[in-house]
């Protein structure tokens, strides 16, 4: 039914999109938990930095990680000649592409579901010889989980429809850099692409009612774990 | 025994406190406001006095002239909230067992069963907290803090989410728990007829002070 670019596409976008994830979790972990329970200094200055991908045009953050990452860039030499990593015109750029766009997905779902942990279910725990480090464990991250799962969900789906930082940083390269949106871009300005667009657009529209659909089950079957009862149920 | 002399400020919230509580009952009464639960707070180590010291059983768990300072997972005080505070991701079971387990064995001075026979859990332990009616989760927090053997147990009106059936079906458990287990007790509540019923020693507090005691 697919043809193999449409394979292609489809593979890359869903391995692009894993990879962004496990990027995405235990940095997102850390910062949703520090931004909720935490005062710092230049708090407020490191939370609009955070969340800026989300309001910028998406080919800003592409070509500040081209300047950046890129065969010129500093922390792109850097890589090259010390790891022999590179990230310009390959899937690993694309990870890095998506995972930056779509980071603040984790952190707000992470931030929210620690904002709303009764405070105290851990004082509970720490007067119970739990020290911080086992209440964190065993209280707090459990906790988390609902947020977690969504935020999870979030940066795959965010990651599947990502284009203009994608474009921008590591081109448009087929079997390398080519996802599901790039292909659709691909194929709208290909003579006669146009039924290979529609059945990409279908794929996407199926990935993206699934994603949704599959977190807003997990979160009510975590909520379920947790014991929280919703209205109406 | 408890030596307290503590003094406590936030805001325009002032509480001062130089009492002795050496009953196995000690009943706190007080109006909402008058600083009761921060007094707990404090005595379980989840607040921080500017001033002041703490003395149980002849350790020190507090002495601002001396920095030093114990911090709540080790002054082995058990503390029952109001509304139980059970851990809604795990069972009655393993609520039970959560403090148990942060102690050595050879520290465990009660075992589940006997606990758990009796508060009258048995029904209970497989479930969530989340479907336990208030005066279960109540018995749950009170076993859960009994198992912790605790040195010091302190309860922060556990009863005042209860209606007046269950605080009655309730309140002797606490008389259980003081026969059965010898385990001293600060008692909070705003209720003086739950005090009347557990113990004959018990002060007043009123605006952070200390206003009456029964001697």
């Amino acid at each position: 039914m697919l043809t193999e670019p449409e394979w292609q596409a489809l593979s890359l976008s869903a391995h692009v999109g894993l990879w962004a994830t496990l990027v995405c979790l235990l940095p997102g972990i850390g910062c949703g938990w520090l931004l909720a329970r935490k005062q710092f200094f230049a708090k407020p200055a490191f939370e609009a930095l955070l969340f800026m991908p989300m309001v910028l045009p998406p080919t800003v953050p592409g070509y500040l990680l081209l300047v950046t990452f890129g065969s010129q860039g500093v922390i792109g030499q850097w890589l090259k000649h010390n790891f022999n990593i590179e990230f310009v015109f390959n899937w690993k750029g694309a990870v890095l592409a998506s995972a930056i766009i779509a980071f603040p997905l984790m952190v707000q779902a992470v931030k929210l579901s620690v904002q709303m942990i009764d405070r105290r279910l851990e004082q509970a725990a720490s007067t119970l010889g739990a020290s911080p480090l086992k209440v964190w464990l065993t209280v707090t991250l459990p906790l988390m989980l609902p947020g977690i799962l969504i935020g999870l969900i979030m940066v795959f789906s965010r990651s599947l429809g990502e284009f203009g930082a994608t474009i921008t940083f590591v081109g448009n390269i087929a079997g390398e850099t080519r996802t599901l949106p790039l292909a659709i871009y691909s194929a709208t300005h290909q003579i006669g692409g146009d039924a290979m667009a529609i059945r990409l657009i279908i794929i996407s529209l199926a990935f993206a009612f699934f994603a949704l659909l599959l977190s807003n089950l997990l979160s009510r079957r975590a909520e379920k774990w947790l014991g929280v009862h919703r209205a109406g149920t | 025994m408890l030596e307290l002399d503590i003094y406590f400020k936030r805001d325009d919230f002032c509480l001062q406190i130089n009492t002795i509580m050496d009953a196995p009952i000690t009943g706190v009464l007080g109006a909402s406001g008058s600083g009761k639960s921060t007094m707990l707070a404090i005595i379980a180590g989840l607040l921080k006095p500017q001033q002041g010291h703490i003395l149980l059983d002849g350790v020190s768990l507090l002495n601002t002239a001396d920095k030093v300072f114990v911090p709540p997972h080790e002054r082995r005080t058990g503390l029952v909230f109001q509304d139980g505070q059970l851990l809604p991701h795990l069972s009655v079971r393993n609520n039970l067992l959560y403090g148990y387990r942060n102690i050595p064995p050879q520290e465990r001075r009660f075992n589940i069963e006997t606990v758990v026979g009796l508060l009258e859990l048995e029904p209970l332990l497989e479930r969530k907290p989340g479907s336990l009616s208030g005066g279960e989760k109540q018995r749950v927090a009170l076993g859960r803090a009994v198992l912790y053997s605790p040195r010091l147990l302190l309860l922060d009106e556990p009863l005042s989410a209860l209606d007046e059936r269950l605080k009655n079906q309730i309140l002797p458990f606490f008389l259980r728990i003081k026969s059965e287990f010898k385990i001293p007790m600060v008692y909070v509540t705003h209720s003086p007829r739950e005090i009347e019923f557990l113990t004959d020693r018990w002060l007043s507090l009123a605006k952070g002070k200390l206003v009456l005691q029964d001697d």
